[in-house]
């Protein structure tokens, strides 16, 4: 009992002691808030990077895709069927992108990724990255007449403008079909405004193609720095650029340069602007201001120019066209074009996605690369995504359906193995800091050992006087491991309190030393967020209290043990 | 030197039988105790004197448990307890051996009410005292209220005078009914008046409830309190200093 009563004693009446556990205090409400800035930023990311993927993934080995994808899901079905919550297939598909600007010819290399509107919506994030709130309940290929986002919803006032988007969709699609129009007459859209005209967009001058890809991109499209190359080669060769230098770095990142194809036979044998002919074939039938081309949804980043300032200046808008250069399924692959209108943004706000994917519909992407066979009517598709009913089971249903799906033809894959270099950077990345940050704690352990032997050198004749009352040495003992211990709660408890508090008040904190210091500590133009994202971890909290805890006790071992093996005769005679 | 060889009637409740005792002091031995025999009966009051240094407190704490002997043997109630785990003295020190110290030795940061009751929260665990906390400490109030404590319950050891903390001391020491106490210069740092109190205490405790009380002192004047005199000198003690019982019987 008394050990109780002179561990409560001795903590109140000895504040150097307190004054010892301050950097237990300190060092774990700073593990408290960097873990929960980690995690949250952490969670941010994942929830980014798994993106579109679904659960599980099954991809075929073959360039042209896995036939059949109602056969695969009625065999899925039979074999976990009771996990998978629902299923979508998918084509994927390395493209050129090409847009103009100012009478500009841009192309971008894209990942171009066929979905199906109905079930991708309810397998993947997906919807919910759509700039269009229609959209992004029930997901369309139909440009809208208006009401794209104009500030990123997700930042509500500290979201940046985005310069245009309140035009998107067919109103802009109007004007511009107008200011063509008048372009191709000489006159300016706008009345009284003269305005000098645009230039023939069709014999505008064709600049050198720069790709860059890299490895993160490609792992994302799901080939190889050789593979992409050699079929954007081909791709380029066919568009009429000829290839000036190619480059993979030891990373796996890789760079090409084209420029448009000069002296050889192939440039006699291709127009100068290889869209030229298409464009204008179909413009005889065809109504830009009233029609559509098929949808595309364009991930943000490749449409958009983002400013220091957090807002945002576009190329495109949501209503433009778009042409889209894509190999076919057979062999060797050949280059089709085909115009597409862009009818709504990606913004996962992870940039290799919004930087790479186009999004079209599954059945024309099928149609446009030959993946469906003209006599059965079978299709094909690139992969087969499964959303579980229980995300953590992903593991174990992967390696069933790796014993249904051979390795020869399929890839069977969690979205955490598409990941799974980058996930494991970070983790280690976390682990590191978690280790340095533990060291300040046990530099505080250092702290209460010193103290702890003062005081059982000034305990020393009280201890002396328990043991002559009858108190036993493992009392003793007692007494300084509990007074370790309810030093170390009192830390920690403190630690805790002032961790959480920090963490649930880090926006405003944030805001306030922004404005003292008129230095931004936090600039959602860097990180896409608004806000400092948090993810209080309840088993990362309580190991890193009970690791203090531990510490406190560990650090009072020593000094306690001297304290219990000390001879009552000379402790008595301490003065 | 075996059992039978004691009358039954002077049935030693302490005794020191051949006690040695050195400290080493680097490379010299300090010899203190150099065969000291002595017996205590129930009921008895015995001063021990001698020059400082002469290792008075060394036997007391030897006596109390506090400390094992070289050489010879310590027996309470007729059993050797020099020789028994360090746990059995434990126990028998809290249960049996009240000891009351010249500095008083009360602990700073309790109360004097919980400086009283520490022998019985180191006798309980927590539990068994909760249970029995209010007797316990009815208890310790009625003999701080004995000791004419009773106001001063609630206070912190520096804010008692020297007295108050002897008796505080006193009211520990005898707060679990020992059979015998040990006091060490109970009043070597008290002014005449207050030593004299102190000392008419622990008489009246000897003569009213008849305890059994060993008291060390280096100045003859206290040692008069005492039934006898033991007179410690040169590590032995010296002739004539049979327990007047042993003596009557004997
Ligand atoms: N732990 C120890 N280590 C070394 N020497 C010791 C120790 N304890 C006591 N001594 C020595 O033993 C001798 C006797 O000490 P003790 O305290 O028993 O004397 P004392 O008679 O009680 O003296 P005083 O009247 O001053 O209290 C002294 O010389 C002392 O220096
Ligand atoms: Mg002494």
């Amino acid at each position: 009992m008394y050990k109780f009563l002179l561990c409560w004693r001795y903590l109140k009446a000895r504040w150097i002691a307190l004054a010892s556990i301050v950097s237990v205090t300190l060092g774990v409400a700073t593990m408290i808030v960097v873990n929960a800035v980690m995690s949250g930023f952490q969670h941010e990311m994942h929830v980014r990077l798994k993106g579109i993927l679904a659960d599980v993934i099954i991809e075929s080995r073959s360039f042209e895709g896995l036939p059949d994808p109602e056969a695969h899901l009625a065999l899925i079905r039979r074999h976990v069927g009771q996990e998978v919550e629902s299923a979508t297939v998918s084509v994927h598909v390395p493209a050129m992108l090409s847009f103009q600007v100012g009478g500009r010819w841009i192309t971008r290399p894209v990942t171009l990724i066929g979905i199906d509107p109905a079930t991708c919506a309810s397998t993947c994030r997906f919807a919910e990255y759509l700039q269009h709130p229609a959209n992004r309940s029930r997901v369309s290929f139909q440009l809208h007449e208006g009401g794209y986002y104009t500030r990123d919803p997700e930042g509500g006032e500290k979201a940046g403008v985005r310069r245009g988007m309140d035009l998107a969709g067919w109103p802009w699609r109007r004007w511009r079909a107008r200011q063509r129009l008048s372009a191709a007459q000489g006159t300016s859209p706008l009345e009284g405004q003269a305005k000098k005209p645009q230039g023939n967009e069709q014999s505008s001058s064709r600049d050198l193609v720069h790709l860059e890809l890299s490895a993160a991109q490609l792992r994302q499209s799901g080939t190889s720095a050789q593979a992409a190359a050699a079929l954007y080669e081909s791709l380029l060769k066919q568009m009429g650029y000829r290839l000036v230098e190619k480059q993979i770095s030891p990373q796996g990142d890789l760079e090409l340069l084209a420029a448009p194809g000069v002296g050889g036979a192939d440039e006699q044998s291709l127009p100068q602007d290889p869209f030229a002919a298409a464009g204008q074939q179909e413009q005889k039938t065809f109504d830009p201001a009233r029609e559509q081309y098929t949808g595309c949804i364009l991930g943000m980043a490749i449409a958009s120019v983002r400013r220091s300032d957090g807002s945002e200046d576009f190329l495109l808008l949501p209503g433009d066209d778009v042409k889209l250069t894509l190999p076919t399924a057979g062999t060797p692959p050949k280059a089709v074009t085909e115009t597409f209108t862009v009818v709504d943004f990606y913004a996962s706000k992870m940039s290799e996605y919004d930087a790479n994917f186009v999004f079209v519909p599954i059945d024309k992407l099928q149609e446009l690369r030959g993946m469906l066979d003209p006599e059965t009517g079978t299709r094909y598709v690139s992969s087969i995504q499964l959303k579980l009913r229980d995300p953590s089971k992903a593991a174990q249903v992967r390696d069933r359906l790796r014993k249904v799906f051979s390795s020869t033809y399929y890839v069977v894959q969690t979205w955490r193995d598409r990941q799974g270099p980058l996930l494991a950077a970070v983790q280690m990345e976390t682990a590191i800091l978690n280790v340095l940050l533990f060291l300040i704690i046990a530099v505080a352990g250092f702290g209460i050992l010193a103290i702890f032997f003062m005081i059982v050198v000034e305990k020393t004749r009280d201890i002396g006087i328990l043991k002559a009352l009858g108190a036993h040495s493992t009392g003793v003992l007692g007494v300084f491991l509990g007074y370790g211990l309810s030093l170390g709660m009192v830390g920690a408890g403190a630690g805790l309190a002032l961790g959480l508090l920090f963490v649930h008040y880090l926006n405003q904190i944030a805001d306030g030393l922004g404005r003292l210091t008129g230095h931004r500590v936090f600039d959602p133009s860097i990180y896409y967020f608004y806000e400092i994202p948090t993810l209080v971890d309840v088993w990362t909290v309580a190991w890193i209290v009970l690791g203090a805890l531990a510490i406190a006790v560990l650090a009072s071992v020593w000094p306690a043990t001297r304290a219990a093996r000390l001879r009552v005769v000379e402790a008595l005679r301490y003065e | 030197m075996n059992e039978q060889a004691i009358p039954a009637q002077g049935h030693p409740l302490l005794e020191a039988r051949g006690v040695h005792k050195a400290y080493r002091r680097g490379a010299h031995r300090v010899e203190v105790l150099r065969g000291v025999d002595l017996a205590v009966v129930p009921g008895e009051f015995v001063a021990v004197v001698g020059q400082s240094g002469s290792g008075k407190s060394t036997l007391l704490h030897l006596l109390g448990t506090l400390d094992v002997p070289d050489q010879g043997q310590i027996l309470f109630r007729g059993r050797r307890v020099d020789n028994v785990s360090a746990r059995t003295r434990d126990r028998l020190r809290n249960a049996s051996i009240g000891m009351v110290f010249q500095f008083y030795h009360l602990l700073p940061e309790l109360t004097l009410l919980e400086n009283v009751l520490c022998p019985w929260m180191i006798r309980y665990g927590p539990w068994a005292y909760w249970r029995r906390r209010r007797e316990l400490e009815s208890h310790a109030r009625e003999l701080l209220a004995r000791l004419g404590l009773g106001h001063r319950l609630y206070h912190r050891p520096k804010e008692l005078s020297g007295g108050e903390m002897q008796r505080g001391a006193i009211a520990r020491a005898l707060i679990t009914q020992p059979e015998l106490l040990l006091a060490d210069e109970p009043t070597g740092n008290l002014d005449s008046r207050t030593g004299g109190e102190i000392l008419r205490l622990l008489a009246s405790l000897h003569r009213e409830q008849g305890l059994t009380i060993v008291m060390v002192t280096h100045d003859p004047q206290v040692a008069a309190a005492a039934d006898r005199v033991v007179q410690l000198q040169d590590g032995r003690v010296l002739a004539a200093d049979q327990p007047a019982a042993m003596r009557a019987a004997g």
